[in-house]
């Protein structure tokens, strides 16, 4: 087995998952601070500066392709080692331990993961999708902040919103953990710091973008 | 604690071989003291079906002390029953109360055929042993004991990882059957000592790539294991196994 391979044995595998992981994580941090500019209260003044700044900025649009890239590997690789996990009992346990075992969120990262997915789609149709388009063939960049002010108004929508950010918590009070373990951290040194630090990610992440929504339908952001 | 009987009701899975499907079968047993281990619980049943003329349950067992590693029950949803780093086989009737309803199942996994009722077929531990756990020694004389200095820590750390019995729990309770923590703890207790050092760069990789062989699932750090582990072998082990594997593939000789 030559190192190109070992990225196709079990552990290798769980290095894909927890590099792209560690990848869409830095994504969240640098996304969520970038919108919650609009918590300025300046009419989108910043919003808008830093959106055209990720929108335009060369070097930000090359790791975008980076990271849809890590992202589509994630997805297909997480659901491919859960369609083959599945595989390996094929006659399940008539009495399951439950949750006296283990948390209930560390085994439902596929079913998490998918309804993060769905969250996604939407999420991209409604603002990335028509930006890029109209950048591409259309008259150039839209009007990022008019489009989530209007947008929040739909109760739907927003409601999906929180949804989508709360399973986006779930997945992460594992996967924030699990990607440092996979690496080889989990020590006794550094896992309560991880541990620590991910549950604190895991919350606050999800709230300030869940509050994006919900500040502009509740109309605290003018 | 008072020494009481029971009554118990217990669904047992039966399965005549591998190739054979089972099913459970429920059985009524009488005046069980409190102060019986389970398998002598099962011992007592296994005498009254003989006696009837039935064919006993087929269950492993051999020291009956929590030390060997052969008992092997997955007890109303828990491996080696409800008490904490506990097997089978030191898991006691006071536990139960007289009504009781017990549900016993082999260990499930691919990888672990059923044999005969309760017993499975682990020989694919000791083929993931085969293909990494040793180490290189020299012929002749035995060293010195103190020959070579270890530092205490990491000669603790290599002993709680030895203590793995290789019983398969962690298969048998992890969700994705995934065998990491067991290959973890043989791999972390030579990983650990200066013996260890000649086979490092190929042992983690041999290992994890027999493990895949043998149709084991992959880990997804659920932590099942270490809570259902007799042993209490720690999910540190499979932190250093990543570690080791790692360092294997990235700076090992082969290509």
């Amino acid at each position: 087995m030559n190192w190109k391979q070992s990225f196709s044995t079990s552990i290798g595998k769980k290095l894909q998952m927890s590099l792209t992981g560690l990848f869409l994580i830095t994504f969240l941090l640098v996304h969520c601070y970038i919108n919650a500019q609009i918590f300025y209260q300046d009419g989108g003044t910043r919003f808008k500066e830093a959106a055209h700044f990720m929108g335009t900025n060369f070097v930000i649009r090359t790791v975008e392709i980076g990271l849809f890239a890590f992202l589509i590997l994630h997805i297909v690789q997480g659901l491919l080692l859960w369609a083959k996990n599945r595989s390996r009992r094929s006659v399940g346990y008539a009495v399951s331990a439950g949750n006296k075992t283990s948390p209930w969120y560390s085994r439902s990262m596929a079913l998490l993961g998918t309804l993060v997915l769905l969250f996604l789609i939407l999420h991209l149709s409604k603002f990335w999708g028509p930006n890029r388009y109209s950048m591409t063939f259309g008259s150039g960049e839209l009007d990022l902040y008019a489009m989530m002010r209007d947008e929040f108004q739909t109760t739907w929508v927003v409601v999906v919103y929180v949804l989508g950010c709360i399973a986006l918590g779930w997945h992460l009070l594992h996967g924030f953990y699990s990607a440092f373990q996979t690496l080889g951290l989990g020590t006794h040194k550094y896992k309560g710091m991880i541990k620590t630090i991910g549950v604190a990610f895991s919350i606050v992440v999800p709230v300030i973008f869940a509050l994006m929504p919900v500040s502009f339908y509740m109309h605290w952001v003018s | 604690m008072e020494h009481y009987k029971m009554n118990l009701t217990l669904k047992v899975w039966r399965q005549k071989s591998k190739d054979f499907k089972g099913h459970f079968e429920t059985f009524k047993v009488s005046d069980i003291s409190s102060e019986m281990s389970f398998l002598e619980m099962f011992d007592v049943l296994n005498e009254k079906l003989v006696a009837e003329g039935k064919e006993p349950v087929a269950f492993d067992h051999d020291c009956r002390e929590g030390i060997c590693g052969m008992c092997s029950m997955y007890i109303n949803g828990r491996a080696h029953g409800p008490w904490h780093e506990t097997t089978t086989c030191q898991l006691h009737m006071r536990e139960y109360k007289d009504g009781d309803t017990i549900v016993v199942e082999p260990w499930r996994a691919n990888s672990f055929p059923v044999i005969r009722d309760l017993v499975v077929d682990r020989s694919a531990f000791d083929r993931i042993i085969a293909a990494g756990g040793y180490i290189s020694v020299n012929t002749g004389n035995a060293q010195d004991a103190n020959a070579l200095p270890i530092d205490k820590q990491k000669a603790d750390e290599s002993f709680a990882a030895a203590t793995c019995i290789g019983c398969g729990a962690c298969v048998a309770a992890c969700p994705n059957t995934s065998a990491m923590l067991f290959v973890s703890a043989k791999v972390s207790h030579l990983a650990l000592l200066p013996q260890g050092d000649p086979e490092r760069k190929t042992r983690a990789t041999n290992m994890i790539h027999q493990m895949d062989t043998e149709g084991f699932g992959s880990c997804t750090n659920i932590g099942a294991c270490e809570a259902e582990c007799p042993k209490g072998i720690s999910l540190e082990n499979i932190a250093r196994l990543n570690r080791e594997y790692i360092g294997a593939v990235f700076s090992g000789s082969k290509d």
